[in-house]
This record gives structure tokens, sequence and C-alpha cells, in this order.
């Protein structure tokens, strides 16, 4: 391992230590800021490791969040709930792979951003098992008698735990033969289908990894707000942002995700706090500043103004 | 018996749908820019029919004649001073790009006129015919034969004007036509401009018909994208194609499972159509 993966391991291991400091608020804030950032470190693995552009991220959060809900609200326990969440998004999205796969660019982002579409409109029709659009209630499962402080710290060190096994794992996927396999894709596909690499198989586990967290994310965040219905879960806002935050961050690192994510949290809490009637317009300023002027990232500009100094020094 | 209404139905919407989609495929076709905007220059559209005839007493028909130039202004700013600067990027910052450019649309949009329904009513009202037993309202056959009529002066405009040749010349080869001097900045924004255009009137003709919330804009960006997809991307005859068969799906599936799977029903369509036949039915190279 490198330097720069113990710095960002150390990091994340100083995140966890938030809960003996930090009040509600707080723990609500890295709650999110972890949820966010298993988003976007998922999505790294099929945008910018396969260079596939995936609007899908939407499509697992909902499935995670009602496949955990009706287990939670049925009186699974949570690990279980969680568990066949993570199964359920990998293995549809090995078969769905299967087929998606072979489209590229426009195509391929397109379905991808239908199956939250479709995903959102069957979890409306069956009423019977998810309350359709009146929404899915969830339990207050949590041991029982615990205090709201005792309910905030367990759901973001759950949160915080998801994002760390994340972490961990897109790390190995980077180093592994999937990894050197899923760079060749992004580089030269019809090269990489030449030299040996089964692109169908390698582009479908990308797509497996880039939503099993982000399904057992879903599934946490079902039992922590206690109450989810389609158009919230399935949300198209969830397929855009985690993009958004790898392009903040840089594409193509896990740190840089990581990065993005929470300076994302940071920007739309300042925004949603001050300017509620216009968040979704300052969201959308923020695109397109980010797309015209920078490109490749916070993590660029040091780059730059080095670049810069040594231009003109 | 009912099945001829329906079907009527269905060719009335049809249509409607071939004037949303086409300008959508154009630039699409051309400039190999997914334009995440264009539900909202719909919408747009419509708030324009609607303002102008409240405020201004103007019919919807005139409101047609201010719609296309003001709509192919704003779609050729904002090729020229946004898009354009990253046309050559990969399509996650194009597709990206417009997303954010949407938001700020549609936001605009909410803060302007609300997220309340409004609808443009005709006074007197316009009536309807009947053949038999298929009644269609009279606004709906206008609002058709000119979403047709539309659709036909694209294609013309396509096919005999300079700047049309030009469009279908920067389609087929880029570097070719720009040897031959065709300035290919120019020509994207003229082409995102005539997209808008035609969004922009679409927008007008659906004011006649449908409630007007900026919250319509996902569903008709859906629409356009269904029905390039079925047609086939690059040729005006495959987005007419798209468009009938959407609104024929469309009517008798809301017939045969109830409304509410309509959407499903069309997205299932589209994803079949995309591992099965991704060029859609009438797709070509070039855009005629």
């Amino acid at each position: 391992m490198r330097r720069k993966d113990w710095i960002l391991l150390g990091g994340l291991l100083i995140l966890g230590l938030l809960p003996l400091v930090g009040e509600a608020y707080t723990l609500r804030l890295g709650t999110m800021a972890c949820m966010y950032a298993v988003m976007a470190v998922s999505w790294n693995v099929i945008g910018g490791m396969a260079g596939y552009p995936s609007f899908a991220t939407a499509a697992f959060f909902g499935l995670g969040a009602y496949t955990g809900g009706v287990l939670l609200a049925a009186g699974s326990p949570l690990t279980v709930a969680i568990v066949a969440a993570g199964a359920l998004a990998f293995a549809g999205a090995m078969l769905l792979g299967a087929v998606l796969m072979r489209l590229r660019g426009h195509y391929f982002a397109i379905a991808s951003l239908a199956v939250a579409e479709v995903l959102r409109e069957l979890t409306n029709s069956a009423t019977d098992l998810t309350g359709g659009g009146m929404g899915l209630n969830i339990p207050l499962s949590l041991s029982g008698g615990a205090g709201m402080m005792d309910t905030a710290t367990f759901y973001f060190l759950a949160m915080w735990g998801l994002l760390f096994i994340a972490v961990i794992v897109v790390g190995f996927i980077e180093r592994s033969r999937l990894g050197f396999g899923l760079a060749c894709i992004r580089q030269n596909e019809s090269a990489a289908d030449m030299i040996g690499v089964n692109s169908t198989l390698y582009k479908s586990l990308a797509f497996a990894f880039s939503g099993v967290f982000v399904a057992m994310a879903g599934t946490l965040y079902a039992g922590w707000v206690h109450y989810i219905e389609p158009p919230d879960v399935y949300d198209i806002l969830f397929a855009v942002k985690p993009i958004v935050m790898v392009l903040l961050g840089g594409l193509g690192s896990t740190a840089g995700a990581i990065i993005g994510a929470f300076t994302f949290l940071g920007i739309e809490e300042v925004v949603w706090r001050n300017y509620l009637q216009v968040h979704t317009g300052v969201l959308g300023f923020l695109v397109v500043v980010l797309l015209l002027f920078l490109p490749h990232g916070i993590v660029s500009i040091g780059r730059r103004v080095r670049s810069l100094r040594a231009g003109h020094g | 018996m009912f099945t001829l209404q329906i079907l009527a139905n269905g060719v009335v919407l049809g249509c409607l749908y071939a004037c949303i989609a086409v300008g959508f495929s154009l630039v699409w076709g051309v400039l190999n820019v997914i334009n995440l905007m264009h539900g909202s220059f719909i919408v747009l559209g419509s708030y324009l029919a609607w303002g102008a005839y409240n405020a201004l007493g103007l019919s919807p028909w005139a409101s047609l004649a201010i719609a296309a130039p003001l709509f192919y202004a704003l779609g050729y700013l904002v090729q020229r001073g946004v898009l354009n600067r990253v046309i050559a990027a990969p399509v996650l910052v194009t597709l990206t790009l417009t997303f954010g450019l949407d938001l700020i649309l549609n936001n605009a949009m909410l803060l302007g006129f609300k997220a309340d329904y409004r609808k443009l009513l005709l006074d007197p009202p316009l009536g309807s015919v009947a053949w038999g037993s298929v009644v269609v309202p009279v606004d709906r056959i206008i609002a058709m034969l000119l979403a047709l009529a539309l659709t036909a002066i694209l294609y013309v405009i396509l096919r005999k004007s300079r700047i049309g040749r030009a469009i279908i010349a920067v389609r087929l080869d880029r570097d070719a036509a720009r040897l031959m001097g065709v300035n290919v900045a120019t020509t994207y924004a003229a082409a995102f401009g005539l997209g808008a255009a035609m969004a922009g009137c679409a927008g007008v003709l659906l004011a006649l018909i449908f409630p007007i919330s900026p919250l319509s804009a996902t569903p008709y960006l859906g629409k356009a994208f269904v029905v390039c997809v079925l047609g086939g991307l690059g040729s005006v005859p495959g987005a007419v194609l798209g468009g009938l068969i959407l609104g024929l799906v469309e009517s008798f599936g809301a017939f045969a499972f109830g409304p509410e799977h309509a959407v499903t029903l069309s997205f299932a369509l589209l994803i079949l159509f995309l591992i099965f036949r991704p060029q859609g039915l009438l797709g070509k190279r070039g855009f005629e």
C-alpha cells in the first residue's frame, strides 16, 4: 500500500470518532456524508474505472431501501435485511448487466436511467407489498427503548462501517485482475476484447459492485428515516449527485470520490439552509461551473497552481 | 367501437409526440448531445402560449410565430455560450452539463410560475367533431395538424436550405464538412437552435391539450427519448413513426392494463428496443 492509501484509511478511522464529540445534528450530517461517499465510491467502479456513464445509482438505492424496508417491516433483523438487499442488487445487476452492458455511450446512459423509472413504477403498483404511493413505514427497530442519541450514533456507525468496507473492497478491485481489465475496457474496449478480457463479464461485475453497497446504504437509510416512498428513494437526483461528487473530487480515484462527496454535502447543506427556494438552481449552477472551469476536480487545483507558477517563474 | 376511438386518440397523441421528439433527435443526432433541457423548453413554450393568451389576448397560433424565433435564439445562445466549450468531451460531461442547465431553468420556472397546474382555456371553446362513435375535440385536431406541419417544415429546412444541408453534412462527416468550408460551431448552434425552436413550438401546441406545470418537463423528456429510440436516431420520418407507435402503444396499453402502467409499458418497450434494435426502425447515419 502506498502512503496515499494509508492517509485515506487513517482519515476514515478518525471520522469514526465523530460520536465522541458530535451532537445529533453533527451525527446526522456525518451519516449523510458517509452515505454520499458510499454512492460516490461505488459509482467510481463503473463510471471511473470502466468509463461507463451509469445513471443506475438511484435504482440500486431505491431497490435496497425497499428490499430492506419490506424485510424490516416484516420484523427481520437489520443485518439480514442489509445482506438480502446487497445480494438482490448484486444478482439483479449481474443479470441486467448481461444485456445493458452491450450498449455504449448515450444508449447505456439512458437505459440505466430507465431502470430506476421502471423500478419506481413497479414499486408504486405493488401496493400490497410496498404500500405503493402511500409509502412504507418501518418500525423503530433498534432495541426498543434506546434514546435518540443512541439511534443517531448507531446509524452513523453503521453507515461509516459500510463506507469503510466499500473503500476496502473497491481498493482490492482496483488492484485485482478485474480492475486491470476495467482499465483496459475504459481505454479501448475492442482491444481489450482482442487480448482476451471477457469484457461483458467484467463490465457486469463492475456494474454489480457499483450497486451492492448503494443498495445496502439504501436499507440503512430506510431503517434510519423510518419512512420511505417511491419518489423519495428512486429520486433521479440520487443518480446524478454521485457523478457530480466524483467530478468534484476528480474522476477515477477513491480518495477523490470521498473528498468530492464531503465537499458536495457541505455545499448542499449551506445552500439548503440559506436558499431553500433556489437550491436546485444553485446545484445546477455548481454543476455547470464545475464542468466548464474545473473539469478535473478539486484535486487538480494544486496541480494547476504549480504548473502556473512553473510557467511564470 | 371503442377500438376506433382509442385509435384516434393514439394518432393525435402520436403526432404531438413526433413534434416533441424531432428536435431532440436532431440535436442528439447532429451534436451527439442528449439535451436534458428539452422537456423544460417544451414547458417554457407552453407558458409562453398561456401568458400571451391571457395577458395579450394572442391566440396560440400567433404565439407559434413568436415562439419559433425566440426559442431558436435561446438555443443558439446556449449552444454557442456554454455547450460548445465541452462539445468534444465524453458523453458523461455533456450529459451532466445539460442536466445542470436544466436544474437552473426548471428552478427558475418554479420560482416564476409556481408549481400550480395551469390550463390554457380558449374562449369560446372550439367544441368537438364526431364521426359515428368517434369524438375528437377540435383543438386537438388543430394541434395535431400544426404539429405535423411543423415537422414537415423542419424536414424541408434540412433538405432544401443552405444551413440544413450544412447540418446534414456536419452530421455525416464533421471533418470533411469543415474542409468544404462549413463553419462547424455555427452549424452546431443552428442545429441546437432548431431543436429548441421545435421544443418551444411543441410546447405552444401542448398548452392547448395538457395542463401546464414545470413538473411536466421530465415526462416530456422521457417521451422524446422513447420516440427517438423507437423510430431511430437521425431521421424526421423515424421520429414521426416512433411518435405514432408510442402514441398508439400508450393509448391501447392504458386501455388494456390501466393508465397507471403506461409509463412502465413505454420504458419496457424502450429497453427491448435498446437491446434488440438499438438503431431503431428507421435510423441512419445522415439526417434526412
